[in-house]
């Protein structure tokens, strides 16, 4: 697996780090407990087409939001996380 | 049929070209007291536990697949009893011992090998960790010792005990943990089972679940039409998050690939399975002379049964780091097996919400050494209705409860365990 970095390039999959899942949304403050249990512990596991979060600390340290099939491990898009550890200008 | 010295003698002398398959091509029948999805060796041992100790006979095992195609044929085939946690500890010892009379129990060869399994510690502060592991076993009636340099020196001459970086200082060695023949594993449960009259189905594919009005699991569809059940318990490894969906359940469980290496045969050189405590690095040498090593999951969600290089290059360096003349070995060869890794890195087995569907899942990738020890507490659960005692933790509401079983303190973080 390589991912293409919007702001690197090409890169080896080595350079980066896989935080999951990018569907869940932390429930605001003051969420009832099921809203922070589900978030916290129960996932989609989907095999097929996902978005997830990926952190590329090997190279421009941003946040990436990428497509991928985890039944193939292809990518079908990487973008920057909008919002999150955004590369410093 | 039963083994003996007579029918090996027999064998023998028509040059072992008489060996038959040793569990019978069962035709589906349309009922079953229990179901169980999942050939593997977790899947088939509930089954024979079902039959042997709680008397229920009328039991079909589907596997999508042949059995043994999942984790049971892949893995690297180490078996211990040295957790820390409450509820682990009791657990996995439990499966020890009945590693220990599994063969007289099977009638069947599963070449269980207690060579011994020690875990080198490489600072003062994993010694520390490791001394009151093995305390804790011990407390427990599990076997440890605590090795210091000398001790491992004698026992394995053969690493490098110059490594400025990570010096070995010892390690905790279970003497009575080791390894077994994983195929055989699964091969003497059909056989055991099917002896029992266990119906064994290979190549049928649960695809749903038949439900009442009331929502309550009355059977299974599968590639071979709908097969009736009075209890469905599921034993599917990796594809746990894919067939709970199909009964609308979400599990506190991700998929991952995990990794395993063999190189080419060498002479005997490893005396035992051991671990390298500064990375991630196994290590174990077969009867034919390959060395069976893996390290760390690839860590990110995978169903596709393969790995990926970077953590290959980790295991190497791993095993490179303690026994730097491998270098000059060769891979033979490497696989990927999709596990569940569940969100405390500890197993699961409960009922569901479901009525009628029970749920054995989230073994991550130590779930071979449990084989017997899952199929014993499955079984009983679904005689009794109710956890074994040595399961009594594994629940799946312990993660809404905060009762989670940690052992490597990770949290919610299935990739980091
Ligand atoms: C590379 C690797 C190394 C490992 N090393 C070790 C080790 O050294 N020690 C240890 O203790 N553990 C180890 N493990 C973990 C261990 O292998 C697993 O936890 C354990 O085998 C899982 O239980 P099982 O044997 O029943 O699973 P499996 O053998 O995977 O059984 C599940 C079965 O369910 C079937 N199935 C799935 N979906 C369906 C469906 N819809 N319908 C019908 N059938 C279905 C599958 O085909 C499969 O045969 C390792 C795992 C891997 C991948
Ligand atoms: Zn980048």
């Amino acid at each position: 697996m390589r991912i293409v970095c919007p702001f690197c390039g090409e890169r080896e999959l080595g350079e980066f780090t896989y935080l999951g899942d990018a569907k869940p949304l932390r429930p605001a403050a003051g969420g009832s407990e099921d809203e922070v249990f589900d978030y916290v512990y129960l996932r989609d596991n989907i095999a097929g087409e996902t978005s997830e979060h990926w952190y590329h600390g090997g190279g421009c340290r941003a946040w990436l939001k990428i497509a991928r099939n985890t039944l193939t491990h292809e990518i079908s898009s990487v973008e920057p996380a909008a919002g999150v550890g955004q590369a410093a200008k | 049929m039963k083994y003996s010295i007579f029918s090996l003698a027999r064998a023998a002398f028509s040059g072992h070209k008489t060996w038959q398959r040793t569990w019978r091509d069962a035709s589906v029948k349309d009922r079953y007291d229990v179901v169980i999805i999942g050939g593997g060796g977790h899947g088939l041992a509930t089954a024979w536990f079902l039959a042997s100790e709680y008397g229920i006979r009328n039991v079909a095992v589907l596997e999508k697949g042949w059995i043994g195609s999942g984790n049971a044929g892949r893995n690297t085939t180490i078996i211990r009893s040295n957790y820390g946690l409450p509820g682990n500890t009791g657990f996995y010892e439990l499966s020890m011992k009945l590693w220990e009379r599994m063969e007289q129990d099977l009638n069947y060869n599963t070449m269980v090998s207690q060579r011994g399994v020690i875990n080198l510690y490489h600072s003062d502060a994993q010694r520390d960790a490791y001394a009151r592991r093995g305390n804790t076993m011990r407390i427990n009636g599990i076997d440890a010792e605590l090795l210091d340099l000398a001790a491992v020196k004698k026992m394995m001459p053969f690493l490098n005990f110059d490594n400025a970086r990570f010096p070995v200082q010892g390690g905790l060695l279970q003497r009575r943990g080791g390894t077994a023949r994983h195929d055989a594993v699964v091969w003497g449960y059909a056989h055991a089972a099917s002896a029992l009259g266990v119906d064994i189905i290979e190549n049928c594919e649960v695809t749903g679940f038949a439900r009442d009005a009331n929502g309550k699991v009355t059977g299974v569809e599968t590639s071979r039409g709908t097969i009736g059940a009075g209890k469905v318990g599921m034993a599917v490894a990796g594809s746990s998050s894919r067939v709970a969906a199909m009964a609308g359940l979400r599990l506190p469980i991700e998929s991952h690939v995990l990794q395993a290496f063999v190189s080419e045969a060498i002479k005997p050189l490893i005396p035992n399975v051991m671990t390298f405590g500064a990375g991630h690095f196994y290590v174990s040498q077969s009867d034919k002379g390959g060395l069976v090593f893996g390290g760390d999951i690839d860590g990110y969600n995978s169903y596709a049964q393969r790995g990926n290089l970077p953590v290959m290059e980790d295991v190497c360096e791993g095993g490179m780091a303690l026994m730097p003349m491998i270098g000059r070995v060769r891979l033979l060869r490497q696989w990927g097996g999709i596990m569940d890794m569940s969100m405390d890195g500890s197993p699961i087995i409960d009922k569901t919400p479901v009525d009628g569907l029970y749920l054995n899942a989230g073994w991550c990738y130590g779930g071979f050494k449990a084989t017997p020890g899952s199929g014993l507490v499955f079984a009983h659960l679904l005689a009794r209705e109710e956890l074994h005692k040595e399961a009594a933790r594994f629940r799946l509401d312990r993660f809404r409860r905060g009762a989670v079983i940690d052992e490597k303190g990770v949290g919610a973080q299935p990739n980091l365990h």
